[in-house]
């Protein structure tokens, strides 16, 4: 399986993902607006599966979750960036949506085809036919993202301490 | 045992340990967990209900309103409705309603003090550090993860020591070394690690003053920005109940590692004004001067606490704002506005055409209904100005100091402060 890049620059932040005019909303209507500043196109034309490309510092700004959640609910694999902003990048993991820092990443362009492996480190990029290394993720948020987020697992967490 | 950083031997506290090593992992108690309406009840209330979970301790939670005030619309009248719900289901007895921003309130009800390790629902967070806690900010659904457990993970920072030896000169303020900051090592320069503020003309600057420099940590790009306690800590927090505080133990030992240690002359630094959209874009006031501005605004935990109603008051006072020019006064909380008024800086703000709005986050959150127009050009105190944050896509918001903003909303184009004081 394989998803199409949506390319965006460096310093992205989480205003453009979740403007404030919507934030009043629930996430269903916060998604329909995610980017539009930047690029009207994308919450109606991206497709589950596609993955979002960064440069430097992806995600910087708010700690409003619903940044990292309106991706996730408009079906987006998973982002990859040259870096994060590192409170965007806990909130990621905690809606379950997959973080992958690429110091490669400025290789991606619009449109390509990408595969990727969290857990191996790699990203595939069908287009171009290149692959490119990840950093690794902390066990403990792999774990989440495995679970589906934070919530998922303290769910988890909870029924066994129950038992 | 070795040299420690502050921000390690606050971690270490807080994962109950001796020592911490930059890199590591760790899991930390929380001594304080802070929300506001947005990322708070409204968002942990369903969530908390689906793990049928109560809040470990609530005498450790304090719940503050202020994005979604004044309420004018059904949305956030329902969300502040459950914040006043939650709390007293939830048992939460520190709730301040509409008495100002969260990271102003807090300390100045005394819930802040040295040594603590403390978690808040929004970015600028990083605020505590100004009084030696180790405070970060977290989303809702983390923000869970602590309401249930009492506990959160943390990658140890290093530590970056940004140091400013000499005085600051007169018209010059803590926002203008933050901009200068952002613009000299960009919104990553923190790197998500602990930024540590330090040399004697931080010494020089009250508590907050202080409290700027932490808050924009979060502009910055560090997890938390500290500045060691000392007597002026002290008599904030004497003034605000809190009695015993340890200004020993708080501090970064001589010849602990660092991960950079940058030093500037106070003296050197010239007010700074940062352009459209990002706080990154920073330069000497001159390089902007002449620009024309429609609106002046003097708000948010940034920008509008006492002490930066004075230095708007210091360019205000006895003038008026030029034709075309609005002027929005938002202070940052209920206490620091009457004390403004009792005092006379008050009068001097809306004597030169300042119109007070709410102390609430206003337009700085974005999230309410006052929001800069189309093509609208402000200057603001405020912390951040990314595209379409603080209005339409169009509107152009530059970032600057009280001092700066006031200058501007008295002259009608950016100017330098200090040829009005």
């Amino acid at each position: 399986m394989s998803g199409r890049a949506w390319v965006y620059g460096d310093d992205l932040d989480t205003d453009l993902l979740a403007p404030g005019k919507y934030m009043k909303f629930g996430i269903e209507e916060i998604a329909k607006h995610c980017l539009e500043m930047v690029d009207p196109a994308f919450a109606p034309g991206v497709r589950p599966g596609d993955v979002v490309v960064g440069g430097r510092n992806f995600g910087m700004g708010s700690s409003r979750e619903q940044a990292p959640a309106a991706l996730k609910a408009l079906g987006v694999a998973a982002v990859i960036a040259q870096s994060f902003a590192g409170l965007f990048y806990r909130n990621c993991f905690n809606v379950g949506l997959l973080a992958l820092t690429c110091p490669q990443a400025g290789r991606i362009r619009a449109g390509d085809a990408i595969r990727f492996d969290a857990a191996a480190g790699s990203i595939a990029n069908l287009t171009t036919g290149e692959t490119l290394a990840c950093d690794p993720i902390a066990p403990h948020l792999m774990t989440l993202v495995r679970e589906g987020g934070l919530l998922a697992h303290l769910e988890l967490r909870l029924a066994q301490e129950r038992s | 045992m070795s040299a420690q950083t502050l921000a390690e031997k606050l971690i270490a506290r807080a994962a109950r340990r001796a020592a911490v090593t930059p890199g590591e992992i760790v899991t930390c108690q929380v001594d304080l967990a802070m929300m506001h309406d947005s990322g708070g009840p409204r968002r942990v209330k369903p969530m908390l209900e689906r793990l049928g979970a109560k809040v470990w301790d609530p005498e450790k939670v304090v719940v503050i309103t202020d994005h979604y005030l004044p309420a004018n619309d059904d949305e956030s009248q329902r969300i502040i409705a459950t914040a006043r719900e939650w709390v007293r289901g939830a048992g939460v007895k520190r709730f301040y309603d509409g008495i100002g921003i969260c990271h102003v309130v807090l300390p100045e009800q005394g819930h802040l003090k040295p040594g603590m390790f403390v978690v808040g629902g929004d970015s600028h967070s990083p605020t505590g550090g100004a009084f030696g806690a180790y405070m970060f900010g977290v989303g809702a659904t983390e923000m869970v993860g602590v309401l249930v457990t009492g506990e959160i993970w943390l990658k140890v920072p290093h530590t970056i020591v940004v140091e400013w030896d000499g005085a600051f000169g007169d018209g010059v303020s803590a926002k203008d070394v933050m901009l200068f900051l952002c613009g000299r090592f960009g919104m990553d320069g923190g790197r998500y690690q602990a930024v540590e503020y330090a040399g004697s003309a931080i010494g020089r600057l009250g508590m907050q003053e202080r409290m700027t420099l932490a808050n924009m940590t979060a502009e910055f790009g560090g997890q938390a920005g500290l500045v060691a306690p000392d007597e002026v800590t002290r008599a904030y927090l004497a003034a605000a109940g809190v009695a015993e505080i340890d200004t020993a133990t708080w501090r970064t030992d001589d010849g602990a590692q660092l991960a950079a240690h940058h030093c500037f002359d106070g003296a050197a630094l010239a007010p700074q004004v940062a352009a459209p959209h990002s706080p990154a874009n920073s330069a000497p006031v001159g390089a902007f001067r002449g620009v024309r501005v429609d609106t002046a605004y003097v708000g948010a935990c940034t920008g509008a606490k006492l002490a930066d109603l004075r230095m708007a008051a210091r360019v205000l006072r006895g003038r008026r704002v030029a034709s075309g020019v609005r002027l929005l006064v938002a202070p940052a909380s209920l206490r620091d506005q009457e004390t403004a008024r009792a005092e006379g800086t008050l009068a001097a703000l809306l004597d030169a055409g300042g119109k007070l709005l709410p102390n609430a986050c206003g337009a700085c959150a974005g999230y309410g209904e006052l929001r800069f127009g189309e093509g609208e050009v402000a200057i603001s105190s405020t912390a951040r100005n990314f595209k379409g944050r603080m209005g339409a896509a169009s509107s152009e918001v530059y970032l600057a100091s009280p001092y700066t903003v006031a200058a501007a909303a008295v002259t009608g184009r950016i100017a330098d402060p200090r040829e009005l004081l």
